[in-house]
């Protein structure tokens, strides 16, 4: 069974919010009627948000270094919310592995919200419904869409390509090659939810360069004495075989 | 996690109406047993008209908390996984049950009725009793298993939820059946009054345990686990928002640091010492007017034991929603 989920490079991610906006715009225009959104340019805004980019500061300043850190529906495989939902209006789809709920027959207990652990859950206060991320479940299988769009809104809006959809199970894709090859990990691996979206983790990309590297070594010409260096407006010798 | 009072006041009303219906039912087994007098149908037919008045009033609470109740039908489907689904199955189940227990008194129905003819003057009742005692003591479970099954609300995670909730919602209730035997069957005063006391102290100690046990507490999540960077010192700039959500109201109890701090003082007192004080004094005389005053200080004391229930357990998604920025 497939398992659909999001990768999310914490080394590439700006703090840009375009998948926070994205999302609301995409999922606030839906069948399912809008967001809730008060008073967004007044005192206290607040409203429904399916993700949310966060900000943490880590280290001691000077040595301190900025993470920005999305947060949305993780998609566990072990969802903790869905056994607590007294209705059945919570449930993983067997097919893609995504956490749903079915707004029809929720009855806005907010039992599950107290069930999750990253607090993914967000109440529509106006429609008294428990929401959160579909990962666009109305746009990824939309056949009128080109094959490029159908990506989750968050997706195809961040501008550092800091944000990877695709099938976690399938150990070709490229989630499964970002998570062995790049360290992806899970969030409270504590609690055993087993949460299908990762993180790939900050790191240094540093390259190796000595100073042999620096001056061309090898001779391709094979020509006894020192080979000559082109000139700036010159061809290199990478460019050899064009003259 | 914030106390919403719909909560509070569905499980402490419920907890009476349980407890009421227990006491008396066991009043009536003993009386059959010839331990203490048989009462007349009268006492039983009141007790269980007070019970129910308890159990549907909790149930009307409960609707408060719902977005749509008109959905709430929904809500016995889910039973084989959810507690809280059980608990919407059990709780109709119990006040059917005492409904049909307080008839059959008021009627004097008996098991000749179906042919069979034991001697006894309630074995009806007797039979269909045991049957509410049963549903009761499961509606205890269900409840306080709503709490104790979130794992990771460690507060909660722990048998002795589902104990207190048991201990708390028998002592109120045997309190209150010893007021209305004050009234309507002396005899048993007495009676309700010993096993008030002995069940308010039990509740008192698996109370205490469990305060203690929360003191000893250690987060299992940090802010290492929730955001997966592996360093000492991280702290929060932005949650992605300024002006509040969903998140913020409903996970943080919001009350002022001195409130929280004191509040578990308040509910010690009133649920604990004030009662058993004042039904000792009760012991000798049946005053009616001493157990009506220890109930209603031991109940507003069960409103301030619920908040405090609620307000101490510290959702790990708050990890999440410390700094506004």
């Amino acid at each position: 069974m497939s398992q659909l989920a999001l990768v999310i490079d914490l080394n590439v991610c700006v703090g840009c919010h375009a998948c926070v906006t994205s999302c609301k715009e995409w999922n606030t225009s839906g069948v399912a009627g809008a967001l809730s959104d008060d008073r967004p340019y007044g005192e206290q805004p607040t409203g429904t948000f399916f993700n949310r980019v966060q900000t943490f500061e880590v280290g001691e300043y000077p040595n301190t270094e900025t993470v920005h850190f999305p947060k949305s529906c993780l998609h566990c495989e072990d969802p903790p919310c869905v056994p607590v939902c007294p209705t059945g209006a919570s449930y993983k789809r067997e097919e893609d592995g995504i956490v749903l709920v079915d707004y029809d027959k929720c009855i806005g207990c907010k039992y599950c919200s107290w069930a999750c652990p990253y607090g993914a859950r967000e109440i529509d206060e106006h429609q008294k419904v428990m929401k959160k991320c579909t990962l666009c479940v109305d746009r990824i299988y939309d056949q009128n869409l080109p094959e490029a769009e159908r990506k989750p809104a968050c997706v195809l809006a961040c501008p550092t390509s800091a944000r990877l959809f695709g099938d976690v199970h399938d150990p070709e894709s490229v989630v499964s090659k970002a998570i062995r090859e790049e360290g992806g990990y899970q969030l409270m691996p504590e609690w055993g939810t087993q949460p299908a979206n990762h993180y790939l983790p900050r790191r240094k990309t540093r390259i190796q360069i000595h100073m042999d590297e620096l001056v061309r070594a090898d001779n391709p010409l094979k020509k006894e004495g020192p080979t000559v260096k082109p000139g700036l407006d010159e061809p290199s010798l990478d460019d050899v075989t064009s003259w | 996690m914030h106390p919403a009072f719909s909560v509070i006041f569905l499980t402490t009303l419920i907890g009476v109406g349980q407890g009421l219906f227990l006491a008396i039912y066991t009043g009536e087994v003993y009386g059959t047993l010839d331990l203490l007098p048989a009462q007349s149908h009268n006492f039983y037919v009141t007790g269980s008209m007070l019970a129910l008045i308890f159990l549907v009033a909790g149930l009307v609470a409960s609707f408060f908390h719902l977005g749509h109740p008109e959905r709430a039908w929904r809500s016995a489907s889910q039973w084989r996984t959810s507690w809280l689904s059980r608990e919407v199955i059990v709780l109709p189940a119990v006040i059917g049950a005492i409904l049909v227990y307080g008839l059959v008194h008021l009627l004097g129905l008996k098991l000749t009725l179906f042919g069979f003819n034991t001697g006894l003057d309630n074995d009806l009742s007797l039979i269909l009793g045991s049957g509410g005692t049963l549903v009761t003591f499961l509606l205890f479970l269900c409840t306080g298993m709503i709490y104790a099954c979130i794992k990771f609300l460690k507060e909660w995670a722990s048998p002795l939820t589902v104990i207190n909730y048991t201990l708390l919602g028998l002592a109120s209730g045997f309190l209150l059946a010893a007021a209305l035997a004050a009234i309507l069957a002396p005899a048993l005063v007495q009676f309700y009054v010993v096993w008030t006391i002995i069940i308010t102290i039990s509740g008192l100690v698996t109370r205490i345990a469990s305060l203690v046990r929360n003191a000893r507490l250690k987060p299992q999540s940090n802010l290492k686990t929730a955001i997966g960077i592996r360093h000492g010192k991280i702290q929060q700039r932005s949650q992605g928002q300024m002006g509040g959500s969903f998140n913020t109201r409903e996970f943080f109890h919001g009350a002022p640091d001195w409130f929280f701090r004191n509040i578990k003082w308040v509910f010690l007192v009133l649920v604990f010492v004030v009662p058993v004080i004042l039904i000792s004094l009760a012991m000798g005389n049946s005053g009616f007017l001493i157990l009506v005053v220890a109930f209603v200080t031991q109940y507003i004391g069960l409103i301030a034991e619920r908040w405090f229930f609620f307000a101490q357990a510290n959702h790990p998604q708050n990890l999440y929603y410390q700094t506004v920025g």
